[in-house]
Parts: structure tokens; sequence; C-alpha cells
């Protein structure tokens, strides 16, 4: 499936939706998104994995950076999985200590301390 | 015992191909279908790898997967980059993963080996027998049908 993305604002958060598949190809196309939206001013960024079918280094990768990015610019960045699949991604990689990851965009964005941290 | 071979230039768009070809050949072959998630992801590694290292180094050859089913279902994809290129295969602890000094190229690689490592229980990484390369091994059960 090919890959989507769509931004949109959630109780002051920039939420990108993503969906199909992030591989090798398609990882460019998100870094190129995730980078627009930082220097458009976007500081508490969300990214949404829910409707991702595929997930892979390079696109960790382009997430890690994203992650690096916007603690240089003082934002937040936090992602949104439940799927066990993924999740298992992220816990071989050890990559689930590094992103606060969230079940719901409604936790992502939450603005009572447990939202997203730099 | 039924060898599936298949080559491709060292193109991103190719690496979703092989990993269509390596599940539909797992699955043919009797791989359990809850592991043809882990069948999908660590064949797109292994030739996201591949086709990595071949554009580093500016080559053009081709990669080759070849998949066999004879009493288990391996799959092998091979390279042909400078050997020296695989020393980086190493997995990179927690608190190295975000580090601003870490480039792009040594995340995605130790992260892709994590992967590779982490699905794949018989797994080894060799040089090729002949001329400059590697080869990635990756062994799983079938139970026929």
């Amino acid at each position: 499936m090919e890959l989507s993305l769509t931004t949109r604002t959630v109780a002051e958060h920039t939420v990108l939706e993503v969906g199909g598949e992030v591989d090798v190809y398609t990882a460019p196309r998100l870094r190129e998104r995730l980078i627009e939206l930082v220097d458009a001013g976007a500081r508490d960024v969300v990214v949404d994995l829910e409707r991702v079918d595929f997930l892979d280094s390079t696109g960790l990768g382009v997430l890690v950076g994203a992650l690096k990015r916007l603690r240089t610019a003082h934002g937040t960045f936090g992602l949104v999985c439940a799927k066990e699949p993924l999740l298992k991604i992220f816990r071989i990689t050890a990559l689930d200590q590094v992103f606060p990851i969230f079940p719901t965009v409604d936790a992502a964005t939450e603005r009572d301390g447990s939202g997203p941290t730099s | 015992m039924a060898t599936v071979r298949l080559s491709f230039s060292p193109a991103p768009v190719h690496v979703r191909t092989a990993r269509l070809v390596g599940v539909a050949v797992a699955r043919r072959a009797g791989v359990a279908e809850e592991l043809l998630d882990e069948v999908r992801l660590a064949i797109g590694e292994a030739c996201t790898r591949a086709v990595t290292l071949h554009r580093q180094y500016g080559l053009t050859d081709l990669v080759t997967m070849e998949m066999s089913d004879s009493d288990s279902y391996t799959v092998r994809v091979i390279d042909h980059a400078p050997i020296e290129a695989s020393v980086g295969l190493t997995k990179l602890p927690p608190d190295e993963l975000a580090a601003e000094n870490l480039t792009d190229d040594a995340l995605t690689t130790g992260v892709g080996f994590a992967l590779l490592a982490g699905f794949v229980d018989d797994l080894q990484v060799r040089p090729v027998d002949d001329g400059p390369g590697t080869e990635v091994r990756m062994v799983w059960p079938v139970t026929r049908r």
C-alpha cells in the first residue's frame, strides 16, 4: 500500500497521520514532510502510526531524526501506536525507550504533563 | 526442493517487490502464517541493507535473493559491496540511539541489524565465496501440508 500523509491539528499539537508502508523507498517522503512541518514552525508534533502496515529501519531512522530535530528546537515529539507488531519493532530495537509512545491521539496530545516530552 | 531466485538492480523501489516475493514463497513453502510478518520484515531489512551498500559504493551490480524450501525455508540475500562494509553490523544500546553525533546511516544500520537479529532465530552473515560481498542467510521452520 502506498504511503499516505495527512496533517491535522489537535489540542495545539500538529498530528501527522501516516498510512501504508514506510520503507527505504517511501521513508524520504516522510522525512521531507516532517522537516517541512518543523521548518513551518510546528513544535509539538505527534506522528500517528495507526494506519501503518509496514515499518522498517529506514522509517525508524526518520522518526529518530524528527525527535532530534524537535529536541534541538525545544519542541516535543511523540508517537501514537497500539498495534502489537509495530510495538514489537520498537521493543526489539530499544526505541521504545527513546520515543514517548501513546495508545491514542488524545493521550498523546493531553496537556496535563503526561503528553509527549522532548 | 524448490528454489526461487530474484535479482534486482539496487533501487529502493525493488525492495518492496523482494518482500512480496519472499513472503509469497514462504507461504507456499509452509512457513506458519504467524511468522509471515517477521519474514516480510527480515527480508526487507536484508534487502534494504544490500541496496544501501550498493548505492554507498556506487555499484550497479544486481542484488540477489535466493529462496529454497528443502527442509526449512532458507533465504539468502547477497550483495557485492566490499566486505569491510559489514563491520558496522552491531546493535546499538538505547542511550546511543538518539545521540546527536550518531549519523542517520549508522542509526539505520544498527536498527536494521537489531531487527534482523530479533526476528530471525537462525541468522548468519558471512562473506560470499567468490569476490567481494556478503551473504545474509535467514532460516525459518516449515510445516509440511
